[in-house]
């Protein structure tokens, strides 16, 4: 069609009806289907404040004022039972972003050892790498989050029987309580101090990678970041006379007062979705390493690069273009399973929000689709953010 | 099946968008030929299955009366437990005709919730159960002390409020089921459990070192529990309250289970009200004549359901205290049957 006869008067074709026009018809087309799409959300609104209304039933988000009036197990933020309802909100989504973080963190950690000890040459590490995978991917989280929470509670000694080092940590089956850190004057300057040691180690990255482009010469970055890291701040902290003191936990009749502590809960929780969702990492890990062609591995050998530097330079960099949009996907799981906490008392946001708020308001409606709303939130986040790396570690071709 | 809040709590969104003509409950209850009734995950004395999957309890039988009632068989009725959690969503979708799960009257439940309290059947407070090791002879000992409760419930609420007019610390470890509250406590995990005290007595059945727990005196609150209907039907709403007022009429008017059939030629006009439906008492509740009839004959008054639930005739041996007649020390008193 493109190369149609422009000139010659009478063979320019004549402009179509508008109904048979492809263009005005697949305008027409698509506001009918966002208008049918709009009528169909407006009816659902309008239906469900309607029914709830009928019924009898509060609606609206007046709620999230009023005050909640019960006890929550942990809180990352001051809470007692006076705060609105609202604030239980924020408490347990804190404690699920909490829990999905530092499970986020810990199984990607575990996930790459173990997928890198499935593929090891030592035959007992590989096939206990192996065993591991089958077992702990086959059994369902549930399960495991049941078990290790009985499990943990059961091993643990009452607070009177303590397990203690020098009466400064307490391990018993209330949680785990360690010397709380007081901030003193002055400290701010090692908060400082460390954001200036990671400014100079991201410039100190980009030099040494210009360095090793210009004269082939290499730098060890990562000696020289530990020193940078950990230098600076104790520098700063020296330097404004160690404000720092502790506050330690002390044994009262039934509970130990004061000092921090990390609740068992937490612990089986973060333990059970860790050991679990690395599982999965270590295959995907697996498989991106398999699936980075042999014929890398050898021309890196006979380039003379150690064992080491195969896999840091050449192996992991191109294999982690196979593992990260199937990892981002199981960190989603990772923070969309964390809501099982319920089933064992962690206090998080289905447990605290769309459980006890839900419960002594009765809001189903306005607490589901708030809940929903912040997993939804939450799983766009992560997907932005993997999606962010992914582009820069996927292949650029020039 | 055991579902869990999410799904529940999905379903009472669903219903509500959908917004199908919901149809009298009566009629729905006889079409289908069975009453759906929600009770709790078990607790024994209220609603729990035995050996057999047959369910018993004091909340189960108010669930057969009005299923006698309204179907003429007190087997008909299909049992859904639900957690605390879950229970009010499950009605308020219409998951459920009934909910007979030990739920406290309150005025939030009864104001916002778009449900209705049809009476009481069981008067409660709340207590603390302890470990006697613990050493703890009053509620007030239990400054610091960290508390499993389920959730979702009016003790969770009674419980801030006591410590917190009494100036004490606490750390509640909150459950979903009442099993895996008495699994934090058999665990240790917490040094109090604290529910309502019927409860307190029922799960002390279920604990395998009962001997070395104890009930604090303290009852730190009214718990009284009853039906609970959907708001909005008011003829389904009269049928539950009154079959819960015959139960205890009957037991007034010494008409039970064994002596029904001789009651029906009984002189007294109460009775013949209560037993024939002398009066059309049954019509105008939209049931038959014999309604009450069938329901002492194949459930008994409720002096039966709560001794052979609850009371001697059970392992957990709650005397009736509050919960006997008005004419006997308690305070248990239905508006007459004319």
């Amino acid at each position: 069609m493109a190369d149609q006869p422009t000139s010659g008067g009478g063979l320019q074709p004549s402009k179509p009806p508008p109904w048979n026009d492809p263009a005005v018809r697949s305008i027409v087309f698509q506001v009918l289907a966002l208008v049918v799409l709009g009528w169909f959300f407006w009816t659902i609104l309008n239906n469900t404040l309607a029914n709830m209304e009928r019924r009898g039933i509060s609606t609206g988000f007046a709620f999230l004022d009023r005050a909640a009036g019960f006890g929550i197990l942990m809180s990352l933020i001051p809470y007692d039972e006076s705060n609105s309802y609202g604030r239980t909100f924020v408490v347990g989504l804190l404690n699920t972003v909490l829990v999905a973080f530092l499970g986020i963190i810990l199984a990607t950690v575990l996930g790459f050892v173990l997928g890198v000890a499935r593929l090891s040459n030592n035959w007992v590490i590989a096939k206990l790498a192996t065993v591991y995978v089958e077992v702990v991917r086959n059994i369902p989280l549930l399960l495991q989050i049941f078990f290790w929470y009985i499990a943990v509670l059961q091993a643990l000694p009452g607070i009177r029987q303590s397990i203690t080092v020098g009466d400064a940590f307490y391990l018993n089956n209330r949680g785990f309580f360690f010397p709380k850190p007081i901030f003193g004057d002055g400290f701010g300057l090692v908060w400082i101090a460390l954001i200036v040691a990671v400014a100079a180690i991201v410039c100190l990255r980009k030099w040494a990678r210009q360095r090793l482009d210009r004269t082939g010469q290499q730098f060890p970055v990562f000696y020289a970041s530990i020193g940078l890291i950990v230098g600076l701040p104790l520098l700063a902290f020296l330097a404004v006379g160690a404000p720092l003191s502790f506050e330690f936990a002390e044994l009262q009749r039934f509970r130990l007062a004061g000092g921090a502590s990390v609740i068992p809960e937490l612990m089986a929780l973060l333990w059970a979705l860790t050991m679990y969702t690395a599982a999965f990492i270590a295959e995907i890990v697996r498989a991106g390493i398999l699936a980075v062609s042999h014929g890398q591995t050898e021309a890196s050998r006979a380039l003379g690069l150690k064992n080491s530097q195969t896999l840091q330079l050449v192996v992991i960099p191109q294999a982690m273009r196979v593992i990260i949009p199937p990892l981002t996907s199981q960190y989603l799981n990772l923070t969309k399973n964390s809501s099982l906490a319920t089933a064992i008392g962690y206090p998080d946001l289905v447990a605290v929000f769309m459980g006890t708020t839900l419960n002594q308001t009765g809001q189903a409606v306005e607490i589901v689709a708030m809940t929903m709303a912040v997993y939804l939130t939450i799983s766009l986040l992560i997907s932005l953010v993997m999606n962010i790396y992914n582009r820069r570690m996927a292949l650029v071709e020039r | 099946m055991k579902s869990t809040p999410i799904l529940v709590a999905a379903a009472a969104v669903a219903a509500l968008v959908a917004g199908a003509a919901q149809a009298a409950t009566l009629d729905d209850v006889k079409s289908k030929g069975v009453l759906s009734c929600g009770v709790s995950t078990g607790l024994p004395g209220f609603s729990a299955p035995d050996a057999n999957k047959n369910w018993n309890g004091i909340d189960v039988d108010v669930c057969r009366a009005i299923a006698a009632a309204v179907l003429g068989d007190a087997g008909k009725v299909k049992f859904t437990p639900l957690t605390a959690k879950e229970r009010f969503t499950a009605l308020q979708s219409g998951e459920i005709d009934v909910l007979a799960r030990n739920t406290t009257w309150t005025h939030t439940r009864d104001t916002s919730l778009g449900l209705n309290f049809t009476g009481v059947h069981y008067y409660d407070g709340q207590g603390f159960l302890v470990t006697k090791s613990l050493g703890v002879k009053s509620a007030k000992e239990l400054d610091g002390a960290a508390v499993c409760i389920q959730a979702g419930t009016t003790t969770e609420l009674n419980l801030a409020d006591y410590f917190r007019f009494n100036k004490m610390q606490y750390k509640a470890v909150v459950f979903d089921t009442s099993e895996q509250t008495l699994a934090g406590f058999e665990a240790n995990r917490c040094d109090v459990l604290t529910s309502d005290q019927s409860q307190l007595y029922a799960l002390r059945t279920k604990i395998k070192n009962a001997a070395n727990t104890v009930v604090l005196p303290e009852v730190i609150s009214k718990e009284p529990l009853g039906p609970v209907v959907r708001q909005g039907d008011d003829q389904w709403f009269n049928i539950v309250k009154w079959t819960l007022n015959a139960m205890i009429n009957a037991e007034e008017l010494g008409v039970s289970s064994k002596n029904v059939d001789a009651k029906k030629s009984d002189k007294n006009p109460a009775v013949a009200r209560l037993v024939v439906g002398t009066g059309d008492m049954g019509k105008k509740l939209g049931l038959d004549n014999d309604w009450a009839y069938r329901i002492l004959k194949q459930v008994g008054n409720y002096s039966e359901i709560f001794e052979r639930n609850v009371g001697s005739g059970s392992p957990l041996k709650i005397s009736r205290g509050l919960n006997a007649l008005w004419n006997q020390g308690g305070i248990l008193y239905a508006p007459p049957i004319r």
